[in-house]
């Protein structure tokens, strides 16, 4: 074999010249990242973090932790995924008047299109299946997840698929297909290069993740409530999440299988979705709706928990409506698969079918609207705090009515098709992503915090945090709404007419001052870590809160809870406080707790692996990853040491503290 | 008064093996009598040439396949309204709620895509017809 075989056989279509090296922007960004990478390695070398962090989280099958590293991932991201926002919108505001801008169309439209893919997939899930992960066990009384190692490979999987987009900026490059990669846009004969194969592979690998830890939660929600929790009596942010994993099961299985189908047509030459040979893309778009339109519920449907949690506690009232809030969750859930068509009226459909989807459509708005109505009426005579969860609350109630609004004016087909992909839509969605599921993980990443670390978060800094994003929303996305309505559509690289350059420098202003609110929240963390003492929580239940989470340590103990808690009626912990209930300090019995592993780690950067080689059809090292893989998940099957008991006098002693400290404090 | 927050023993063993229904070996018997036959039927009429028709041999045979999963669920796959507190009828309920959904809708809106192709886009259209368009 010579050698350009050789080297094809190992590199596939990979060459020195994917590596964008003429492009400065990216030459900036990649220096900066390594210059950060290499002082963060040095800074973990230093302190000797490598063993610690390995053991104690990487490893790591504690549903908290696991939850926690989600949260981490997630704010990553979201400076990744911001940073393409704040390009396309400075972009956007200087392109006119003949000027190119700095994009030029070719890395503009990879932009766009890394933005979605970010924002959606490694942002808003990671911080949905964070909180879930977090929160989720603590408050049916359950020690760990049904699947504990399962819910550690899921995590490195979307990890995973989080760094093969990552790569894609400094090898080869993104899609430029916009965030649903539409065919024939994203068939081979368009878009030949490997911009799509990462969209393809970054996506299966991390759906992989997202299905199992869908059905891991699914199961610790249903087997694992603690006795006397029956299914009426769980609090609301377990309902919501057990309809959202309930959604993710039943949705992502149809993603994969689209984007199955689309890289059968990029790879062995079939024509689901081509133009030529009986293809049709339109079922493609059928189908990515089909998955894409529950999406959307399962990003938002667990933060409608987080805000009815919230609200309950800082109006120090029962949640109004417990009832009719399930009852709206479960029929948003059955409901939100019989509008996916709403996505693509104007794709020819007659006047029979988009009617039908219309009227789904607005009718869904009804159980949201149901939502909205509870919380206000749970405020209504309540004593009210204003304290920074609250004020995410009041301003996601504020921000998603309108987008509620908006969305059902969508609804309406004839008005559809002229808004349709314009910047009306764009506005719209980013009004309900943002204020209902940005603002909702920020309220509950403050209400939560002192739970996962044991001191609360710095109020004024998460003030500055919540007043920046709130004024820069508006200033970012109201002016989307008025040039959408004056027909300027999605995704353009430069504008011509200059009366629309006004409507584009203030929607950068805007993103300016959520670039601030993004900031503040950093600064928060940081200020807050700095004052920590000042800021403990002893008590374990900071806020006065009603369910069973608070009802332990903070951080509670890797078990969770020394006795499994009986419940009896709604709001659990609020009703132990009600009735004066002594924690129980004696009989402490060993607890089986599952082994830490490094399994799952290995398993997902083998999946890595195979994605990147199969991006750059390197397909023996593909075939051997793949190899690599199977015989690290068949050889942890065989690994017995899974589980250990804490002793029961480490549970004492541990339990003993617990009393000193509340004894000491009340 | 001041009472004690109730709680008992941790179990790890989370209530599995309730009931075992239909697991018996004349339930597999009967299961797998049933799905002989219910194959063996359209087998033979299509072999046989039975019905000439074929669009109703079709909708027969696919009548048959229908009741042959209902075979498998319930001997097979031990399916009944009790099994897990009822949560797997309820799974199986929203999973086929949701295919049905997911294939009728497909159909229903792939068929309906030309509704608004201009009228000389239509494959179907005779010269004649293209020829005297405005």
């Amino acid at each position: 074999m010579n050698t350009p075989d050789l080297v094809k056989l190992i590199f596939g279509r990979l060459t020195i010249e994917a590596i964008p090296y003429h492009e400065p922007i990216l030459i900036g960004t990649f220096a900066a990242v390594a210059i950060g990478g290499i002082a963060l390695l040095a800074v973990l070398t230093k302190y000797k973090l490598w063993g610690y962090l390995w053991s104690e989280w990487f490893t790591s099958i504690d549903h908290k932790k696991i939850g926690i590293m989600y949260m981490v991932l997630g704010v990553v991201m979201l400076l990744r995924g911001f940073s393409d926002a704040i390009m396309m919108r400075a972009q956007q505001a200087m392109a006119f008047n003949g000027s190119a801008g700095f994009l030029p169309p070719h890395h503009y439209d990879q932009v766009f299109t890394a933005h979605g893919v970010i924002m959606i997939f490694f942002v808003a899930m990671p911080f949905v299946t964070g909180l879930m992960n977090f929160v989720v066990p603590l408050q049916i009384g359950a020690r760990d997840v049904a699947f504990p190692f399962l819910n550690n490979f899921s995590f490195w999987m979307t990890v995973a698929g989080g760094m093969l987009v990552m790569a894609s900026l400094f090898v080869g490059e993104f899609a430029r297909t916009g965030w649903l990669a539409y065919p024939p846009l994203s068939g081979l004969a368009a878009s030949p290069d490997v911009g799509v194969d990462y969209y393809i592979w970054s996506l299966q690998v991390a759906g992989v993740g997202t299905t199992l830890s869908g059905i891991n939660l699914l199961a610790t929600i249903i087997k694992m409530r603690a006795p006397g929790m029956t299914m009426m009596k769980m609090p609301v942010f377990t309902w919501t999440s057990l309809c959202t994993n309930v959604l993710i099961v039943a949705a992502f299985p149809v993603l994969t299988a689209v984007l199955a189908l689309l890289s059968l047509d990029r790879y062995v030459g079939t024509n689901f979705f081509t133009n030529d040979f009986g293809g049709n893309a339109m079922m493609y778009v059928n189908l990515i709706w089909i998955w894409g339109h529950p999406e959307v519920y399962i990003l938002v449907l667990p933060l409608f928990g987080v805000f009815s949690e919230v609200v309950a506690t800082f109006s120090r009232k029962r949640l109004f409506g417990y009832a009719s809030m399930v009852y709206a969750t479960v029929v948003i859930t059955v409901l939100s698969y019989l509008v996916w068509l709403h996505h693509f009226f104007t794709m020819g459909s007659g006047a029979s079918v988009n009617s039908f989807f219309g009227i789904t459509t607005m009718i869904i708005s009804i159980p949201t609207g149901a939502k909205i109505f509870n919380w206000l009426f749970t405020m209504y005579r309540g004593r009210i705090q204003f304290e920074v969860p609250m004020l995410w609350t009041m301003g996601f109630m504020i921000t998603f009515v309108i987008g509620g609004m908006t969305g059902v004016m969508l609804a309406v087909p004839p008005a559809d098709f002229l808004l349709h992909n314009s910047l009306f839509l764009i506005a719209h969605f980013h009004n309900v992503i943002i204020g209902g599921v940005i603002f909702g993980v920020f309220a509950g990443i403050n209400y939560w915090f002192p739970k996962a670390f044991g001191f609360k978060l710095d109020s004024y800094w998460g003030k500055w945090s919540f007043w920046l994003w709130l004024t820069g929303f508006y200033f970012a996305f109201m002016p989307l709404y008025v040039l959408g309505f004056m027909g300027v559509t999605r995704r353009m690289n430069h504008f011509e007419d200059p009366s629309l350059q006004i409507w584009f420098i203030i929607a950068a202003f805007g993103a300016v001052l959520i670039a601030g609110g993004i900031a503040a929240f950093l600064i928060q963390i940081f200020v807050s870590i700095k004052r920590r003492e000042a800021l403990r929580d002893v008590t374990g239940d900071p806020w006065h809160g009603r369910t069973l989470e608070w009802s332990t340590s903070s951080p509670p103990p890797s078990y969770n809870f020394a006795f499994t808690p009986v419940i009896h009626e709604q709001d659990a912990w609020w009703q132990m406080k009600e009735r004066n209930a002594e924690r129980r300090t004696e009989g402490y019995l060993p607890i089986h707790m599952p082994k830490n592993t490094a399994a799952g780690v290995y398993i997902a950067a083998f999946a890595f692996v195979i994605g990147f080689a199969m991006i750059w059809h390197m397909f023996l090292i593909a075939g051997l990853a793949f190899l690599g893989l199977l015989v690290t998940a068949i050889g942890h099957t065989f690994n017995y040491k899974r589980d250990y008991y804490i002793p029961a006098d480490v549970v004492a002693r541990t339990e003993a503290a617990r009393t000193e400290e509340l004894a000491a404090h009340v | 008064m001041s009472a004690h927050i109730e709680s008992h023993d941790h179990h790890d063993d989370h209530g599995h093996g309730e009931e075992v229904s239909h697991s018996t070996l004349k339930g597999y018997m009967v299961g797998f009598f049933l799905a002989v036959v219910l194959t063996a039927i359209p087998f033979w009429l299509v072999m046989g040439k039975v019905i000439p028709n074929p669009q109703t041999l079709a909708i027969v045979i696919l009548t048959f396949a229908a009741i042959q999963i209902v075979v498998h669920m319930i001997y097979f796959l031990h399916m009944d309204t009790k099994s897990q507190g009822g949560w797997n009828m309820l799974a199986l309920m929203f999973t086929l709620i949701l295919v049905v959904i997911t294939l009728t809708g497909s159909i229903w809106v792939m068929f309906h895509l030309n509704s608004n192709m201009m009228p000389g886009m239509s494959h179907d259209m005779t010269e004649q017809q293209v020829k005297n368009l405005p």
